[in-house]
């Protein structure tokens, strides 16, 4: 084990944990904000710059300080090694920074999108970004573009975190589904728009941290506050068919995955809850599933905000 | 006098593109040096010894990199030359390539020799694509003569060469970018550590170099590497490609002794021989694009009053206050009537147009000043934007992963640094800088309204 110190908390952990996830081991505010990252899927990090956190001492052996801000997800502990993260005013600003450049094109249309309420970029603007906006340019748009009969890609919201990408490398066959072109026209596409057809292609909804890739079947039925998260399963030959029902009354709205403190898929007996799109898409009735209970949520968004009993409260987890 | 020459000393030699005429030159010895009395090992140690910085852009120290080769049992190592050369204001390895290819090749079986790789990769940029026919006909010929294939020279060494063209991207010569495109995968560069140096290419232990670097190897083995260091100052020893361009009398490719002076290299007779036209010198980028623009009273001397000399060090002596860089070797020269607004303007939407938008402060940041530049070139600027863009450019220096966003964001920053009145002339004279340029120094707008 390796002692590393982050926000003056010190934590032992094992050699080869990122900063990121020893941070997560403690949890609350020195857990940097990680809109790429996904601890799920292999590759996943390095791209959006949220997570940079100042290394004040190396580690023990060296401890002189690095001089630019790491990113947390992909930079690894060292024995000794000390971190600042919610402590430095270095990394509140330039995090203040890539907030910006994450809004700069963003079509803001939070009122008809989605992903509003349970959104990773709306829950970073709210705690980084600034109140007015610096842009004074045309911004970048994207016509929607439907991806299968159930998916829609609004590539104006795309934040180009490219965690789809691994989903689609990784739970699926034969991926279509990657990045064209390059710098600020990057857009995340399906090589001349075939259809995502396989059986996992649907997590990439889940994995997604905006609204740019949403269900469907359930756009625009309900925005996500006014639904009842159902903890719920179902005896499925492709996947364990653990899932959450959004349900409005009887009615369920939406087939999602579980998902952790950190909005990612859980693990459940020892493997990542994914689920098939036949569980997300085809089973909307209620005689379909066993609906085990409600389900907690425990995250910090407008989801919880008084509308739902939580274990913890409203709040992100904080130190014991 | 123009100097020692080792790169380019036979270039006028009729034919010396071909196999015959290249041997009968003096070409191939390094090989046959290293394979018959050099053990691997003893290569490196006289690479060492010779200096050699790393001509690609960052001057990293070649023999450093190459004892950080990881030798792990089984598992083959790769040698892969970046000639992918893309950088605004370079075109010294095209130059190389193009007259003298053998040389390229020479330093590819020599050095592959010395880091024990049997197989070789020449990355060569897309648009080249005549060079890349000049180079698989060199490598043909060495390959008839003995020098590629198998138990080269009979000394037991086998080596394959192969050259492939680029992804048609400057953001595949950064080199982890290029290893994944030579992969056959879309050019995005990787986070770093690990290294190419211990997962490189097919994550095999690789090492990635420059043209001119690789070819710097067959002098270096031939005369030694004490021969090498002798030549030039300090920490910058041997001799470096300039490509010279803009507003020079005799722009073109140099080849230089380190240590050179700055005036003496734009000014004299063996080398561009002074400013076009019988203008006056405004201001020069030394590196290609990516490097700060010095103005014209710190071209020639550094702020401290020191000659400026053509070398790592006193190109950088002043840091990004009043210095720059040597970078990739691409001498950008630009007279009184040329507009500084407008040339970072041009450089920023290259590098808008080349980020490979992986990260959010280049993929933004980069696309975001061009438009803002573009703004402030077209007389619809305002102060404020000035501003802006030295804090866009904090923004997303250090932040990135890779250092295009830097390249970006340092022109940026130098151009504001020393010609910010000439980005407030074009927004205060909206009108006027649409017509004329602002020229040397700040006159008086009413004498020509
Ligand atoms: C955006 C970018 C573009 C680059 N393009 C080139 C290039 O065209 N040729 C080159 O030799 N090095 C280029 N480099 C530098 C390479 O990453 C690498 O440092 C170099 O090939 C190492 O060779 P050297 O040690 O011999 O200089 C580039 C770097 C960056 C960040
Ligand atoms: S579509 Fe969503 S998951 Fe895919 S890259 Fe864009 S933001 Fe990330
Ligand atoms: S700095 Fe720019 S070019 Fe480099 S990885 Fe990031 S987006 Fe791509
Ligand atoms: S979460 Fe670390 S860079 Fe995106």
């Amino acid at each position: 084990m390796i002692k590393v110190t982050i926000d003056d908390i010190e934590i032992e952990v094992e050699p080869g944990t990122t900063i990121l996830n020893a941070a997560r081991k403690v949890g609350g505010e020195i857990v940097p904000p990680a809109m790429c990252y996904y601890s799920k899927l292999p590759g996943t990090g390095g791209k959006c710059r949220t997570c940079l956190v100042e290394v004040t001492s190396g580690s023990a052996a060296n401890p002189t300080p690095m001089p630019k801000l790491v990113p947390s997800c992909s930079t690894n502990c060292m024995d000794g090694m000390v971190v600042k993260n919610s402590t430095s005013e270095r990394v509140f600003e330039n995090r203040g920074g890539i907030v910006e450049f994450l809004l700069i094109n963003h079509p803001l249309d939070c009122p008809v999108c989605d992903q509003a309420g349970e959104c990773h970029l709306q829950d970073l603007a709210y705690e980084h970004g600034a109140q007015k906006t610096r842009y004074e340019e045309e911004r970048r748009t994207f016509e929607p573009i439907e991806i299968g009969e159930n998916i829609k890609l609004h590539m104006n919201r795309c934040i180009l975190c490219y965690r789809c990408v691994q989903v689609a490398n990784q739970l699926t066959e034969d991926r279509v589904h990657g990045v064209l072109y390059r710098g600020e026209h990057a857009e995340i596409s399906t090589y001349i728009e075939n259809a995502l057809d396989t059986d996992f292609i649907g997590n990439v909804i889940d994995v997604c941290p905006v609204g740019a890739l949403t269900d469907r079947t359930a756009r625009f039925k309900s925005r996500v506050w006014f639904l009842k998260p159902m903890e719920a399963e179902c005896s499925c030959s492709k996947c364990a068919g653990k899932a959450v029902l959004w349900m409005f009354g009887d009615e369920i709205y939406r087939v999602t995955t579980r998902k952790d403190h950190y909005d990612e898929v859980e693990t459940i007996d020892d493997k990542t809850a994914w689920i098939c799109d036949e569980c997300r898409f085809e089973k909307k009735d209620k005689s379909q599933w066993n609906i085990i209970g409600p389900r907690e949520v425990d995250r910090h968004s407008v989801i919880s905000q008084g509308k739902y009993e939580t274990k913890i409260g409203n709040q992100p987890k904080k130190i014991e | 006098m123009s100097g020692k020459k080792l790169l380019l000393e036979n270039i006028e030699i009729p034919g010396i593109e071909t196999f015959e005429v290249y041997r009968k030159s003096g070409g191939y010895a390094s090989v046959e040096k290293a394979l018959k009395t050099m053990s691997p090992d003893a290569v490196v140690e006289e690479v060492k010894k010779s200096g050699l910085r790393g001509r690609g852009g960052a001057g990293f120290s070649t023999g450093m990199k190459w004892s950080f080769l990881a030798k792990p049992d089984g598992v083959p190592r790769y040698l892969v030359c970046n000639a992918d050369e893309s950088e605004p204001g370079t075109f010294k390895d095209r130059y190389l390539m193009e007259k003298i290819p053998h040389l390229l090749i020479e330093g590819m079986i020599t050095a592959s020799y010395a880091l024990g790789a049997n197989q070789s990769f020449i990355y060569i940029r897309g648009e080249y694509m005549w060079i890349l026919q000049i180079l698989q006909k060199a490598i043909a010929e060495a390959h008839q003569h003995g020098f590629l294939g198998k138990n080269i020279l009979g000394s037991g060494y086998d080596l394959e060469l192969v050259v492939t063209p680029g992804g048609g991207a400057y953001i595949c010569g950064e080199e982890t970018a290029l290893l994944e495109s030579l992969e056959g995968k879309r050019g995005n560069p990787r986070m770093k550590p690990p290294f190419p140096a211990v997962k490189g290419l097919w994550d095999c232990p690789t090492v990635v170099n420059n043209v001119e670097t690789i070819a710097a190897v067959v002098p270096i083995v031939n005369h030694g590497g004490e021969h090498y260091a002798s030549i030039g100052i300090g920490k910058s020893t041997g001799t470096k490609l300039i490509s010279a361009c803009g507003n020079l009398v005799r722009p073109g490719v140099y080849e230089i002794e380190m240590g050179l002076s700055v005036e003496e290299f734009i000014y004299g007779d063996n080398y561009c021989r002074g400013i076009a036209n019988g203008k006056k010198l405004k201001a020069c980028v030394p590196g290609g694009s990516s490097v700060p623009i010095l103005p014209h009273y710190l071209v020639c001397k550094t702020e401290a009053g020191l000659d400026r000399l053509m070398t790592y060090e006193s190109l950088a002596d002043g840091g990004f206050k009043s210095g720059s860089m040597l970078g990739s070797g691409g001498f950008i020269v630009f007279d009184e009537d040329q507009c500084v607004v407008r040339n970072t303007w041009n450089f920023a939407r290259f590098y808008a147009h080349e980020s490979c938008g992986q990260c959010s402060p280049c993929r933004e940041g980069t696309g975001w000043m061009e438009k803002v530049l573009n703004r402030l070139e077209h007389g619809q600027g305002n102060m404020r934007d000035i501003d802006l863009l030295a804090d866009i450019n904090k923004k997303i220096e250090g932040n990135t992963i890779c250092p295009l966003g830097d390249a970006a964001a340092w022109p940026v920053a130098a151009a504001i640094r020393h010609f910010r009145d000439e980005f407030e002339w074009h927004v205060n004279e909206r009108e006027i800088s649409q017509k004329r340029n602002y020229g040397l120094i700040q006159e008086k707008s009413t004498s020509l309204a």
